[in-house]
């Protein structure tokens, strides 16, 4: 059996037991969120010349693997490990941030805009890691454009209990500081390719993501199609419409298609679930690329359903907002 | 005289694995024979892994030993594993190189290096 080290501490990891579950079990506070190994929120650096296996860093950037960061949820070593939690001086620093302001986009989504105290160096649809104190944190994807926009803008959707996203609705302020940390995951817009097809998909908050890359896109003089199809159960849940309306009339290559999956559906929306009324409208995606943001199982699926109608599986791009079942 | 070209180089080398791996993903996965076995297991690196797959059986480089492959199934062959999904797997590349519009001498050296393995992937 391995062992792990922390600190002064020598922990027996259990059979199948990740190395998350073994540290947090003994009280040693990890940050975590997804435990699935997407959100980045459980990193955590080998030392003392051991190297974590390879498939606890899928996702992490080159600089980081270098490292020896990895992801502890998602981290099974057959050998004997020594581990730390990152250091405050180095790449994945946090580095703190001031809340500009507040707004509630539709009834459960708050629009967050962040000015951070040191430059950040991200693309709009990656994530950030919001931290509500030191062991609590929580990834939000960027909404937000770099050159075009001056802030880091979250969208956040209100989880019924939710910790996070409950004290980020309910006692987040304007002109607070908070923390955070990233950005991360390579759901974004490249260059290149500029007449190619891009099909969003999104629910809910799963907009955020998607609103940064279609912008993005046209910014980088995208000129191949783009239909958003965003979905929600009513038309309480949908949000921007406004804005996203906007765009289709400015830009000719752009199709936004708002869906409720909830029953009566009045004109100017599709009916049916998001990634069924996409799939209706593009059966054949050959050549088109994707991008999948929101329900883990609406991405599961969409994920599946893109690849079997022809997209390479290089061309599909993916967030799932995976929740923690059990969190702290 | 050159050197003789292998099989590998002969199908296209990585490229060649690059165009295959979608198609016979693809196949794999709509095949009721075998894509339980491939079910709810993380796509990214399940594509991974048929590159890996592609490689060994274009006979291009790859590191892996009798007793990976062994290694490697052996929850498989715990879930049922049997000569009709190697089979259906050996049946299923074919196609895909046939689509590529690969030769049948080609295809046919492809299988057998597949066929090679099949004691190690079944354990026995
Ligand atoms: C890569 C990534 C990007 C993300 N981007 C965004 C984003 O842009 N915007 C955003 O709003 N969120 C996003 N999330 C989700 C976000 O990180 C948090 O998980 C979410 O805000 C919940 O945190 P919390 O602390 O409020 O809830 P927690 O306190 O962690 O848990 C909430 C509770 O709700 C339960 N629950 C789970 N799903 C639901 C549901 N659908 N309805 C009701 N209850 C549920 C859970 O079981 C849990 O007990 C993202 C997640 C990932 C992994
Ligand atoms: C015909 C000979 C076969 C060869 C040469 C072969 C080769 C391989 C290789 C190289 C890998 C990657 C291993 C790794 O890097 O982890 C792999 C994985 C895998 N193979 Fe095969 N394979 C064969 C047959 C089959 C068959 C018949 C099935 C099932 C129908 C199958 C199912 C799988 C699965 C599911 C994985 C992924 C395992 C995991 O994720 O744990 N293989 N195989
Ligand atoms: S990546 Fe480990 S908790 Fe999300």
């Amino acid at each position: 059996m391995a062992n792990i080290r922390y600190a002064k501490d020598n922990f027996e990891l259990g059979e199948n037991q990740s190395v998350l579950d073994c540290l947090t079990d003994r009280g040693v506070p990890v940050p975590f969120s997804c435990r699935s190994g997407v959100c980045q929120t459980c990193l955590m650096r080998a030392t003392g010349g051991t190297k974590p296996p390879e498939a606890s860093q899928q996702g992490l950037k080159d600089t980081l693997k270098l490292q020896n960061y990895f992801l502890a949820c998602v981290c099974h070593p057959d050998t004997d490990l020594e581990v730390a939690l990152p250091d405050d001086d180095d790449i994945q620093a946090v580095i703190p941030a001031t809340v500009k302001s507040l707004k509630l986009l539709n009834s459960e989504i708050m629009y967050v805009a962040l000015e951070c105290h040191a430059p950040i160096d991200y693309r709009a649809g990656q994530f950030i890691n919001l931290f509500q104190d030191q062991s609590v944190g929580r990834s939000y994807s960027l909404a937000s454009v770099p050159h075009e926009d001056d802030h880091l803008h979250l969208h956040v959707r209100r989880l019924p209990q939710g910790r996070v996203s409950g004290w980020i609705h309910e006692e987040l302020r304007p002109g607070q500081t908070v923390q955070i940390r990233g950005p991360g995951g390579d759901c974004f817009y490249t260059p290149g390719n500029a007449e190619q097809g891009l099909v969003l998909i999104g629910t809910g908050s799963g907009l955020a993501p998607l609103y940064g890359i279609i912008r993005d896109a046209f910014s980088q003089g995208h000129t191949g199609p783009i239909r958003l199809f965003h979905g929600s159960r009513d038309q309480n849940g949908l949000y921007l419409t406004g804005e996203l309306r906007d765009l289709v009339r400015q830009y000719p290559n752009f199709d936004y298609i708002p869906c409720l999956s909830g029953g009566d559906v009045a004109h100017h929306f599709a009916a049916g679930r998001v990634h069924d009324v996409a799939f209706r409208h593009i059966p054949n995606l050959k050549n088109w690329r994707v991008f999948l943001c929101g329900h883990p199982e609406m991405v599961k699926t969409a994920k599946r359903n893109a690849f079997m109608a022809g997209a390479s599986m290089k061309d599909i791009y993916a967030d799932a907002f995976n929740v923690s079942q059990s969190s702290t | 005289m050159s050197q003789q070209e292998s099989l590998y180089e002969k199908l296209g080398g990585e490229a060649a694995v690059n165009a295959a791996v979608d198609i016979f993903y693809r196949k794999v996965l709509s095949d009721d024979r075998i894509s339980s076995f491939f079910e709810g297991v993380n796509m990214e690196t399940q594509a991974a892994k048929q590159k890996s797959f592609l490689t060994m059986a274009f006979g291009g480089p790859h590191n892996y030993s009798g007793l990976d492959m062994r290694r490697g199934h052996a929850h498989l062959v715990e879930r049922g594993l049997n000569d009709s999904h190697v089979d259906a797997v050996i049946e299923d590349l074919g196609a895909t190189l046939r689509e590529l519009g690969v030769k049948e001498e080609l295809i046919a050296q492809v299988a057998a290096i597949a066929e090679s393995t099949r004691n190690d992937v079944l354990n026995r």
